[in-house]
């Protein structure tokens, strides 16, 4: 919402500063956006004349101009068709700045001759849009003074954001209402002169709505114009509606437009001569077509609320009128609106059609009901007295509104609600100032003006108190302490997401955050891509489905990486994957991948590619860190985007699945563009077990004095057997003395007979009461060597 | 016998300052105290003498081994301790070799500032809270007093799935005030939660992305009003920013589910480029803050003469670009390994109020 402030003045007699009317706005809830002052960035142009104007020598289209501003004369090339000899322009020279070219001026040479300063266009000093020509001002224009004083500029325009429930600010009599309440001036009283009219309007109005949409328009007014003469707007009407950015039309259409902008009033104006017939406000039918002002074609779906004639819908009632029967500058015959349209069909029908107007965005937001008759009597003066002709008696349908809307209101609310210790005398004040009628004693009776349709309860009233008492005078107090168990403030999982975030953080790799959307052709490659979960409306296609995996995100991320040169790429990600679109269907899941090389080229290190064991062991250290049992059993099998040989599956139980992890399948990268190798995992937060909760007491440690013996065996085994069954039939193989079982060596090749492979395994022996002789460690021995054969027929390699 | 004796002894000196290392050391020994040696020669001779000769030999000869024992072994501790420094000498390497360093990631700073935030509201006695981002209509709209023709529903804005058979659409949240529904409807007063998490707006540029992060607020209970809601968001933005004092301005707004609603601004400079939080001359929109309404309690079967409470909410990615000093939010969500490593934290950074917030 823009106004000026000398608009603002024609309200509200203040003497305020342009700062402290700044201030206060934003102090009671309109705040400013901006304030500019076109005098500012023009106070240098000064009103100059040309003296003479010649074609240049050597361009047809450009003259070559004597301008004299008074004191100087200097020489101007100019290529506006409309720079001749005599008249009065608007003149900057070097040095000046012109906001609209973004440019400072400087001497320049032109093809060849000397060019000193510009004489300017509207839209070079952001004036307004005419590039047409230079600015000819009248040809009283005193010659040497400045611009910006002799245009009356010097008057900045303050643009301020209105919330949704503030109707009553829609116009600047609104504003000026609210400003002097908060005691920054007295409210200047509206003048409305009751027009009487000087014969019966020969064009009558009917509102003919079913009985469920009575309220889509319950009260039109109209006034019957003759004998109008329509054409430019004078000039104070026109600096007026420019100054907020509205394109003068002709003095009928800125009537309405000034209106609406001063008094929150939507209004139309219709050309009478061209209407055909009565006017009548009722639901549109489907398929009903028209076209509005904006020159563009609207069909209606059905319930629409229309002002239709006899020829059919003249416009959206509310929103906009319709081109047909609109004014024009030879119209001579008018037919004024004042109607009441309801918020809720406007917004649909708005909304429906992507109709934005200034009518719409009142009407949607509730306008004045009581306030009709007064618009339509400003109107008609002003119509009057800018246009001349005769007006008709008021012709009329629906009713005027019964307005008695009042709200309980308990002054100590403004203490126990807002927290400001207020007498109820000043509360009172405050709302009578603001124009609430406040009845009885506490608990009071406010009866709440028309304008304020947003007040709706005692909340309402209390942040009216607070706000224009100022909401800064309210004292912060600390809430009041609580049995507040340490501990609990996380849920465990998100003590889970935590922890998680920690280790991967702390094996090296980076955190990323990517979006929760991906295309759903690669959602469908990670087995999503589901209907369900299709963005209908996404803001790219590249983002029109719910993910059902991290990983093709980290992917995409990893390959951004590597283009810009990394050739190691770590990164994970702690966050939501979706099933379904249940709540339920919403998976937490830790997924990590790494790309290109293990690490850095180094003097000391072997380097090699990524592979599984090194997704597989970041799983592991995710699993470990969220507290997943350590006995997991390692799987084979992978989602169908891994490599099928270099894949797998951590699993509490067989169907449990914790975590897979594997290199992504060559058929994936290529359908995502990335380069390989990539490993990656995944780990199911929600689906690790809580573990019981026996107390912060770790138990007892037991720990033997005896010396531990290591023992190593290498065992011959088939190239497929899993060295998971060697190792935890060896671990079986003497509960009570083997402590730990380490593979240390896996060899295939020249030695080992073909389709086998040889396993180095260490087993780590305890003893319990006393030391082991060589005879024990022999029977141990053999036990390892009978399970290990049990198990995958493995032999000690002789 | 004497004359020879000295004789040997200077011979054998002289060979043993002669050797030049272990082995010749060792040599000489056994060519003198060895079974053969010179020495153990002379010492056999001893059984063949007289017992005045033995007595006048013995000392002698015994003598003339010791000291040569003696020598031998101080000579092979000098020895020694060349060849130790040799060996030494040898083993030298070139320490300025640069080493493998121990891989460190980085944590996000989203991740680490809901870290800051849920410490800091722990000590305030909240708990953290959270809901999906799938949210229905219900959640999202409804039950937060945002009717259907409210602009907040338009397309432009919110996201939404594909209507189900009944023509239901789902909406990826578009704040985490769905989260104050599920507590209230899931939980009795006295309620003190923040809910962080993920949200979706139909937004792009450099301070816009379509999905983005933000933490709720809600207290209700029998006599909380805004007096509360100022102390907390004090606190709150005090610890945060990590100074002494925070001036807060409350501007009246308007918010469908909170009624007073404000919006809350903190005093900063904005001094040679950088924002400083705690003061200055200027005012940054840091939150939206109120009472909440009536109908909201409502929605929740809670009774609005019974209880009350406030509710804020703020963009976490916003107070991590105030705080850490990053100026484009599309960088937050681009997985950029030079930007994660730049303002990441280090694994064992975790904020707590003991040992503080940042590093």
């Amino acid at each position: 919402m823009k106004f000026s402030l000398s608009w603002l003045k024609d309200h509200l007699d203040t003497d305020a500063s342009l700062d402290e009317i700044v201030a206060k706005l934003n102090a009671i809830g309109l705040e400013v956006d901006t304030v500019e002052n076109p005098a500012e960035k023009l106070g240098a142009f000064t009103v100059a004349e040309v003296l003479s104007a010649e074609k240049h020598p050597d361009a047809d289209k450009l003259k070559v101009c004597k301008v004299s501003n008074g004191t100087e004369e200097m020489q101007i090339v100019c290529g506006a068709p409309n720079a001749r000899t005599g008249i009065k322009v608007v003149l900057g020279r070097p040095g000046d700045y012109v906001p609209g070219l973004d440019v400072t001026l400087k001497k320049a040479k032109i093809r060849g001759v000397e060019s000193i300063g510009m004489m300017c266009s509207a839209k070079e000093l952001e004036l307004g849009d005419d590039h047409d020509g230079i600015i000819e001002l009248p040809e009283d224009a005193p010659v040497g003074t400045s611009y910006v004083e002799y245009a009356q500029l010097d008057d900045p325009v303050i643009d301020i954001e209105i919330t949704p429930n503030r109707q009553d600010c829609l116009g600047v009599y609104g504003i000026a209402r609210d400003l002097a309440a908060a005691g920054l001036g007295t409210l200047k009283p509206l003048a409305v002169e009751k027009v009487a009219g000087s014969f019966e309007s020969d064009v009558k109005v009917s509102i003919d709505l079913p009985e469920e949409a009575k309220s889509a328009c319950t009260q039109f007014l109209g006034r019957r114009f003759k004998g109008v003469k329509n054409g430019p707007s004078p000039q104070w009407l026109q600096d007026r509606l420019k100054a907020i950015g509205l394109r003068p039309i002709s003095k009928l259409v800125d009537v309405t437009n000034y209106i609406t902008h001063d008094l929150g009033r939507p209004l139309h104006v219709y050309d009478a001569n061209k209407l055909n017939g009565d006017l009548q406000a009722r639901l549109a039918n489907a398929g009903e077509t028209f076209t509005a002002l904006d020159d563009k074609e609207y069909t209606a779906k059905g319930g629409e609320t229309v002002i239709a004639d006899a020829s059919g819908p003249q416009g959206f009632g509310g929103i906009i009128g319709g081109l047909d029967t609109g004014c024009a500058d030879d119209t001579t015959d008018v037919v004024l609106e004042a109607a009441l349209f309801d918020p809720k069909r406007t917004a649909f029908t708005g909304r429906d059609h992507g109709l934005i107007t200034d009518a719409r965005y009142r009407f949607e937001r509730g306008v004045d009901e009581l306030f009709i008759r007064d618009g339509m009597e400003i109107a008609t003066r002003m119509i009057l007295d800018l246009c001349g002709g005769e007006v008709s008696h008021v012709f009329e349908a629906g009713q005027d509104t019964v307005w008695n809307k009042t709200v309980p209101f308990r002054s100590e609310r403004v203490q126990t609600l807002g927290g400001l210790d207020l007498p109820a005398s000043e509360s009172v004040a405050i709302l009578e100032k603001l124009g609430f009628k406040v009845e009885g004693n506490d608990p009071y009776t406010v009866h709440v003006p028309s304008w304020r349709v947003d007040v709706e309860g005692e909340p309402d009233i209390v942040e009216e108190v607070l706000r224009i008492h100022g909401l800064d005078n309210i004292p912060s107090v600390a809430l009041p302490a609580t049995d507040h168990k340490a501990g609990t403030t996380l849920s465990p999982r998100q003590k889970r997401a935590r922890a998680v975030k920690r280790r991967l953080a702390g094996v090296g790799m980076h955190e990323a955050v990517t979006w929760s959307f991906m295309t759903r052709a690669h959602a469908a490659l990670f087995g999503g891509g589901d209907e369900t979960l299709v963005v209908d409306n996404p803001i790219s296609s590249e983002l029109d489905c719910m993910r059902p995996s991290i990983l093709p995100n980290l992917m995409q991320a990893a390959q951004r990486n590597r283009d810009r040169g990394a050739d190691v790429v770590a990164l994970f990600e702690v966050g939501p994957v979706y099933e379904n679109d249940t709540e339920k269907g919403q998976l937490l899941v830790a997924a990590g991948l790494r790309a290109g090389r293990n690490a850095g080229r180094h003097w000391a290190a072997a380097n090699r590619a990524v592979d599984v064991f090194d997704a597989k062991r970041d799983a592991l250290a995710a699993l470990e860190a969220v507290g997943a049992p350590a006995n997991l059993q390692v799987f084979d099998e992978a989602p169908g985007y891994y490599h099928p040989g270099r894949s797998g599956t951590l699993r509490l139980g067989p169907k449990n699945i914790l975590a897979s992890f594997g290199e992504l399948h060559p058929k994936v990268l290529k359908a995502l563009d990335v380069d390989g190798p990539v490993v990656g995992f995944e780990v199911y937060l929600d689906r690790v077990p809580t573990p019981k909760n026996s107390g912060a007491a770790k138990g007892a440690l037991t720990v033997s004095k005896l010396q531990s013996v290591e023992r190593d065996f290498a065992f011959l085994m088939d190239r497929d057997a899993k060295v998971s069954d060697l190792v935890r039939a060896v671990q079986g193989a003497d509960k009570a003395f083997i402590a730990d079982v380490g593979i240390f060596d896996v060899y295939e090749g020249k030695g080992v007979p073909e389709g086998q492979k040889s396993i180095a395994v260490s087993v780590l022996l305890e003893p319990k009461e006393e030391t082991f002789t060589e005879k024990d460690i022999e029977a141990i021995s053999s036990k390892v060597c009978a399970a290990a054969e049990k198990a995958v027929g493995a032999v000690l390699r002789g | 016998m004497q004359e020879q004796i000295s004789a040997l002894k200077e011979q054998i000196a002289a060979q043993i300052s002669a050797a030049s290392d272990l082995n010749a050391l060792e040599e000489v020994r056994v060519s003198t105290l060895g079974k053969k040696g010179s020495v153990s020669q002379l010492m056999k001779g001893l059984g063949g003498m007289s017992p005045e000769e033995r007595k006048e030999m013995g000392p002698a000869l015994n003598g003339l081994k010791n000291k040569v024992a003696e020598e031998i072994a101080a000579r092979k501790e000098t020895l020694e301790e060349a060849a130790l420094d040799a060996r030494l000498r040898d083993e030298r390497v070139d320490v300025t070799l640069p080493v493998q360093e121990h891989a460190s990631g980085s944590v996000h700073p989203i991740s680490q500032v809901m870290d800051e935030i849920a410490e800091i509201f722990a000590s305030l006695g909240f708990d953290v809270a959270e809901g999906p981002d799938v949210e229905s209509d219900f959640h999202n709209f409804t039950a937060l007093n945002i009717p259907e023709e409210h602009p907040a529903r338009q397309d432009h804005d919110t996201f939404y799935l594909r209507p189900d058979a009944n023509g239901d659409r789902k909406v990826l949240r578009t704040h985490t005030s769905p989260v104050q529904i599920r507590t209230m409807l899931s939980k009795e007063p006295p309620i003190r939660i923040i809910a962080p998490g993920r949200t979706y707006r139909s937004d792009s540029d450099a301070t816009h992305t379509p999905m983005f992060h933000q933490v709720e607020g809600l207290v209700i209970d029998k006599d909380t009003h805004l007096g509360h809601l100022k102390g907390t968001l004090e606190a709150f933005l005090k610890a945060f920013f990590e100074v002494d004092a925070v001036t807060l301005r409350l501007r009246p707004s308007y918010f469908p589910f909170t009624e007073p609603s404000m919006e809350v601004d903190v005093q900063c400079s904005f001094d040679g480029g950088t924002v400083k939080i705690g003061d200055g001359n200027d005012w940054l929109e840091i939150l939206g803050s109120g009472m909440v309404n009536v109908n909201v309690l409502k929605a929740c079967n809670l009774d609005p003469n019974e209880y009350q409470g406030f509710a804020f909410g703020c963009g976490i990615d916003r107070l991590a670009m105030l705080k850490y000093g990053m100026n484009d939010l599309r960088a937050f969500f681009d997985a950029d390994l030079r930007w994660l490593r730049h303002y990441g934290f280090r694994a064992l950074d975790l904020p707590t109020l003991a040992g503080g917030l940042s590093r």
